[in-house]
């Protein structure tokens, strides 16, 4: 997996490319706990994700209860096999998918 | 029938996908497909890792079996593991459709297995936990 980010203001972008995995997420949640400090809008990328399992998915619901008590959080570029996993699970009524 | 025996550890997940890509080379299914297979085996993996055992780790056997010959038309992928007992089909599932503040963060993995896979299967049996996952393969697209 990569991360890209990129910051104007306290709106923060973060592009997640590859897989996103149970290897990975630990990381990627101490990144992004890390690099939201005083962000109000998180936007997240997903045009390069190619899989995504469990563990990413809880990693974008910890992101999404802990950005509503600080701003707003907008998920855009969702290809179609990682939209239907956030429709099997109900994560299509938690995030906000632009 | 392809055979891998890791202990059940997160760093082995790398093998375990190494192990998976490796079995389904032949297999001339939809990449799509491969990712759903992929995704129900770390699934499993993981919930070996921390339900059977932890804070302990042990070994954890999967086997995968292409049904049907040179153009298989279904998997069949088993996984072993001497944890506790620990039946995953017997986790609550997740409420999908509980709003923000109520969702809760566990029961995924395994829901995603439920639904993902065509058939699953778990039983206990000379002190391991044997969990069964089948899918039906299509045939490749494009």
């Amino acid at each position: 997996m990569n991360f890209t980010k990129s910051q104007d203001g306290n709106t923060l972008t973060v592009e997640l490319i590859g897989e996103v995995d149970s290897m990975n997420t630990p990381e990627l949640e101490e990144k992004l706990l890390k690099e939201t400090v005083g962000v109000t809008e998180l936007i997240f990328d997903l045009k390069g994700l190619e899989y995504i399992s469990s563990a990413g998915l809880r990693v974008l619901l910890t992101m999404q209860k802990m950005m509503k008590t600080q701003g707003s959080m907008v998920i855009k570029n969702t290809n179609e096999e990682v939209m239907d996993i956030f429709k099997v699970t109900g994560f299509v009524r938690l995030l906000n998918l632009a | 029938m392809k055979e891998l025996k890791v202990e059940a550890t997160i760093e082995n997940l790398a093998k375990v996908f190494t192990f998976l890509q490796e079995s389904l080379e032949k297999c001339e299914c939809a990449p799509k497909t491969k990712r759903q297979i992929k995704l129900c085996v770390e699934e499993v993996f993981m919930n070996i890792t921390h339900y059977a055992y932890n804070p302990e780790t042990g070994p954890a056997q999967i086997s995968v079996d292409m049904v049907g010959g040179s153009e298989p038309t279904r998997i069949v992928i088993s996984f072993a593991d001497e944890g506790r007992p620990y039946d995953p089909l017997k986790t609550q599932e997740p409420d999908i459709d509980a709003d923000l503040d109520d969702r809760k963060i566990g029961g995924l993995g395994v829901y995603l297995v439920k639904t993902t896979m065509d058939n699953v299967e778990y039983e206990h049996k000379d002190g391991k936990n044997i969990l069964t996952i089948e899918k039906d393969l299509d045939q490749k697209v494009g």
